[in-house]
């Protein structure tokens, strides 16, 4: 098989596999800026949470209209809002830790959708929320995803200061400005939002997958926040498109193709990395003069 | 020299337990004032207080029209996330937020403030150095050239030269009298009374409750330092309400 049989073709003679292409595109437009700031935050197990905390929106809303690309994306939104939000409330009025408040929410949310899913529709359902069909984006898809990810660029642009601010110096954010709570629930909404429209592709399983391991792999090579967010993107559109390409040539399904191809690049950044890699600290080299 | 700050018996906390108690003064405008005393005598909850990010459990801090936006803070750098991946001159450049905001362009003379702060630091070369590589002195200078472009009436330090060189240190504190000469009011937790003694005129001894404020050569005496050190930390999850409460 040449190069162009291997790589160009399937996306010249499918309509299909360029749709998939142009939808894995755009959630890598908006996945790798939020998983760059997800991991710096340290909430990168927030983002999985999250991730289940919106199938029993969508579950509902495929109860009560099938494979209905609204009804499931407007349930998503609002389970995952009220996940969301209802743990940071919980915490602050508790003084429980968020991560504990944010697990018991998500586990209860997934249970619930799980149980949904399971009392209306078939086991091929079940598995169509779970693991997205990439292979089937249509055109409303395609612009749902397109105009999340332009809503999620913008907002970016507006909250960027803050969002910087409050993951390296929280406390002179608090001293100069009151919009480190607005942002962060901004930020929230975001990442709910890009997983709701991931998981169409995705799944609400995988769709994180995209956000957080081009993220962890980029953290590797760079250490500046501009290049980390633009190398986790190109990451995440390169996982995308040969995540594509495994599924079109090896009939895998297409969405975990394109997350454990985003593993594998982190699995090689994890032992080459030339920024806390493996092989810099079994191999070191030479010190430099000063 | 008229007061720039005023507390009014003020008690800060957290969870209705005071970690200040009922203190009461004036801060004069352009004041040089150290405050001191032993761990967990509520000296960083009171530069919190006066900055806002803690509000009073009871009493009041009056800034006779200071703008909030008028502070600058130095908090304890452990409250620093050293590994994100951001360079000294965006760090330093933070120091611009109060005019740059949100949206607000860095222009060229901004940039020239940015590069005259980093020099008046000692860190030039170091612009582009990721502040995971900083040593803590250079981390120090590097937060200091961001107060310096804050530009503020009134200048809040919390332990600014602990584990610093002596070299350090002493370039900071001129930083410090620099600011005192221009009449903004500066007032620094510090832990170094020798420090204390040779650069600040005004000392707030603190043991929860003020054990002495005035010219530090008196604050600082043997007898009230005994004192602060006989009233140690006070939490207690049975203690009753404050019969002073308002």
């Amino acid at each position: 098989m040449n190069p162009y049989d291997l790589l160009i073709a399937p996306f010249t003679e499918f309509e299909f596999m360029r749709r998939a292409l142009a939808g894995v595109f755009a959630l890598a437009l908006g996945a790798g800026p939020l998983g760059a700031f997800l991991m710096l935050r340290r909430m990168s197990l927030t983002g999985d949470a999250m991730a289940h905390a919106i199938l029993p929106g969508a579950a509902i809303g495929f109860l009560f209209a099938g494979l209905n690309l609204y009804a499931m994306t407007a349930g998503g939104l609002v389970a995952g809002l009220v996940v969301a939000i209802g743990a940071g409330v919980v915490a602050r009025a508790t003084g429980m830790k968020e991560d504990a408040s944010l697990a018991a929410f998500y586990l209860i949310s997934l249970a619930l959708g799980v149980l949904i899913v399971s009392l209306k529709g078939s086991n091929v359902d079940l598995l169509h929320v779970l693991f997205g069909t990439v292979l089937g984006i249509d055109d409303a898809t395609l612009i749902l995803i397109a105009s999340i990810t332009t809503l999620t660029l913008v907002t970016l642009a507006f909250i960027w200061r803050p969002l910087v601010l409050e993951c390296v110096d929280p406390t002179f954010l608090a001293s100069v400005s009151r919009t480190g709570g607005i942002s962060h629930i901004a930020f929230l909404s975001l990442v709910v939002m890009n997983l709701v429209g991931g998981f169409h592709a995705l799944g609400t399983l995988l769709s994180v997958g995209l956000m957080m391991l081009p993220a962890a792999t980029a953290r590797f090579f760079v250490r500046d926040l501009t290049a980390l967010v633009m190398l986790a993107t190109f990451i995440a559109f390169v996982a995308g498109a040969i995540g594509l390409l495994v599924s079109y040539h090896l009939g895998t399904p297409s969405g975990p193709s394109i997350i454990l191809v985003a593993g594998l690049a982190y699995a090689g950044a994890v032992i080459f990395g030339p920024i806390g890699g493996l092989a810099s600290r079994v191999m070191p080299r030479r010190h430099l003069e000063a | 020299m008229s007061a720039q700050i005023s507390f009014r018996n003020l008690t800060l906390g957290y969870e209705r337990h005071p970690a200040v108690h009922h203190l009461s003064g004036d801060v004069g405008e352009g004041a040089l004032l150290a405050v001191c005393g032993s761990n967990g005598a509520g000296k960083s909850t009171l530069l919190k207080g006066i900055c806002g990010a803690l509000k009073p459990l009871g009493g009041a801090i009056d800034l006779h029209g200071v703008s909030p936006r008028d502070i600058a803070y130095l908090p304890q750098g452990a409250e620093i996330d050293r590994s994100f991946p951001i360079h000294v001159y965006d760090m330093v450049a933070m120091g611009l937020w109060r005019r740059a905001g949100l949206f607000g362009g860095i222009g060229r003379a901004d940039r020239q403030r940015i590069a005259d702060a980093i020099a008046a630091v000692g860190l030039e070369g170091f612009e582009a150095r990721p502040i995971g590589t900083l040593s803590g002195g250079q981390m120090q200078r590097t937060l200091f050239a961001r107060l310096l472009l804050q530009d503020a009436r009134v200048i809040l330090l919390d332990e600014p030269f602990t584990a610093l060189d002596a070299r350090t240190v002493s370039d900071l504190v001129d930083l410090v009298r620099r600011w005192h000469g221009e009449k903004r009011t500066v007032i620094a937790v510090l832990h170094d009374f020798d420090l204390v003694r040779a650069n600040f005129p005004e000392t707030l001894l603190l043991a929860r409750t003020p054990v002495a404020w005035g010219p530090t050569s008196e604050a600082l005496g043997s007898e009230n330092l005994l004192k602060a050190r006989r009233m140690g930390e006070a939490w207690r999850e049975d203690a009753h309400a404050c019969s002073d409460a308002a």
